[in-house]
């Protein structure tokens, strides 16, 4: 592969900086939902939320991924999609557990 | 569209879905502009990436479906400082050690392409200090939890599940964190030493970068839904 051996992901040092100033808002924010006892709803879509934010940047920043091309992102970034199913089904097998459990337990 | 340079057009130069249908279709590597190496890792990430979250929807299936109580993570994890209990303080400071952590990685890779082989094996060896100081604190964390009579089977705070959840769940990306900052400070050393000087090709740097990145991105998903949820 003698070709690649020239090319390499090359970025201002300030990008970097930037992001990991935002990951470290992002953290804080993230903590700051456990700290104020946020419940609930509330509490569940902004942990998701800080999480899908400081992943995105560090895959598209940090991996570089958001400079690479679409052939290497989508088999990469796709095949996880996978996973979101198998929760789906856990999640639904777990609530048949748990009726289950609670139904034997009260007899 | 003219269809007859579709062939020529194996280059790198066409990008989006053309280019990504192309990069597909043409006869030799797939992925134009990716060397094996860095291929193989992501490869190798994504399948870790299937492991982790194994063990992550694992845990939302005991914890959805046990009968007893979850313990409360906020106060499990909370740590007595100057006389005030402060909920889940050791495990925002891990956090922000590890986002650190991935901030010189990222800042060594930018001085690898650079030649600058001072600057790159620093920031290398900077980082695997951050990342052994993260495993310290875990160690910390397990041993005040295992006197706290956490065990895998069950403990005092509630459902037994969280024993086996916490212990698999960290001691899994605890193991990756160890691995990486011995790999990390290998490539440093050979930095160093100018092992890829006669080549020129530092892009082993961006590939051990690959990998510590996803232990941090790991380590995102387990804050959230392990000690936050």
């Amino acid at each position: 592969m003698a070709q690649t051996t020239t090319q390499g992901q090359q970025h201002p040092i300030s990008l970097y900086l930037k992001i990991w100033g935002l990951l470290f808002v992002l953290s804080a924010l993230s903590y700051m939902v456990d700290y104020y006892h946020f419940e609930g709803l509330l509490r569940w879509s902004l942990i998701i939320l800080f999480m899908l934010m400081k992943a995105g940047l560090i895959v598209s920043i940090f991996m570089h991924m958001a400079w690479e091309r679409l052939a290497i992102i989508y088999a990469i970034l796709l095949p996880p999609g996978c996973l979101l199913v198998f929760m789906g089904l856990m999640a639904a097998e777990a609530d048949y557990t748990f009726v289950s459990r609670l139904l034997f337990f009260s007899q | 569209m003219p269809d007859n340079n579709r062939s020529e057009q194996s280059d790198h130069t066409v990008t989006g879905l053309p280019g990504m249908v192309n990069d597909w279709a043409s006869d030799k590597d797939a992925f134009k502009q990716v060397s094996w190496g860095k291929a193989m890792m992501w490869i190798f990430l994504l399948s870790d990436t299937f492991i982790f979250s194994c063990f992550l929807i694992g845990y939302m299936t005991v914890r959805m479906t046990t009968t007893e109580a979850w313990p409360n993570p906020s106060e499990v994890f909370a740590l007595t400082i100057a006389g005030e209990s402060i909920p889940l303080i050791l495990i925002a400071i891990m956090t922000f050690i590890l986002i650190s952590s991935s901030g010189t990685m990222a800042m060594a890779v930018n001085f690898a392409y650079r030649r600058n082989r001072r600057a790159t094996a620093s920031l290398m060896l900077a980082t695997a200090l951050l990342g052994a100081s993260f495993v310290g604190m875990q160690a910390f964390e397990w041993g005040k939890l295992i006197e706290d009579g956490v065990r895998p089977w069950g403990n005092p705070m509630g459902a037994p599940q969280f024993g086996a959840s916490f212990f698999m769940i960290t001691g899994f990306h605890g193991l990756h964190v160890s691995i990486g900052v011995i790999y990390l400070t290998i490539v440093a050393m050979k930095v160093l030493r100018g092992d890829y000087e006669r080549t020129g090709n530092y892009q082993i740097v961006e590939i051990a970068g690959l990998y510590w990145h996803f232990v941090d991105l790991v380590w995102v998903f387990i804050f959230a839904f392990f000690y936050l949820w």
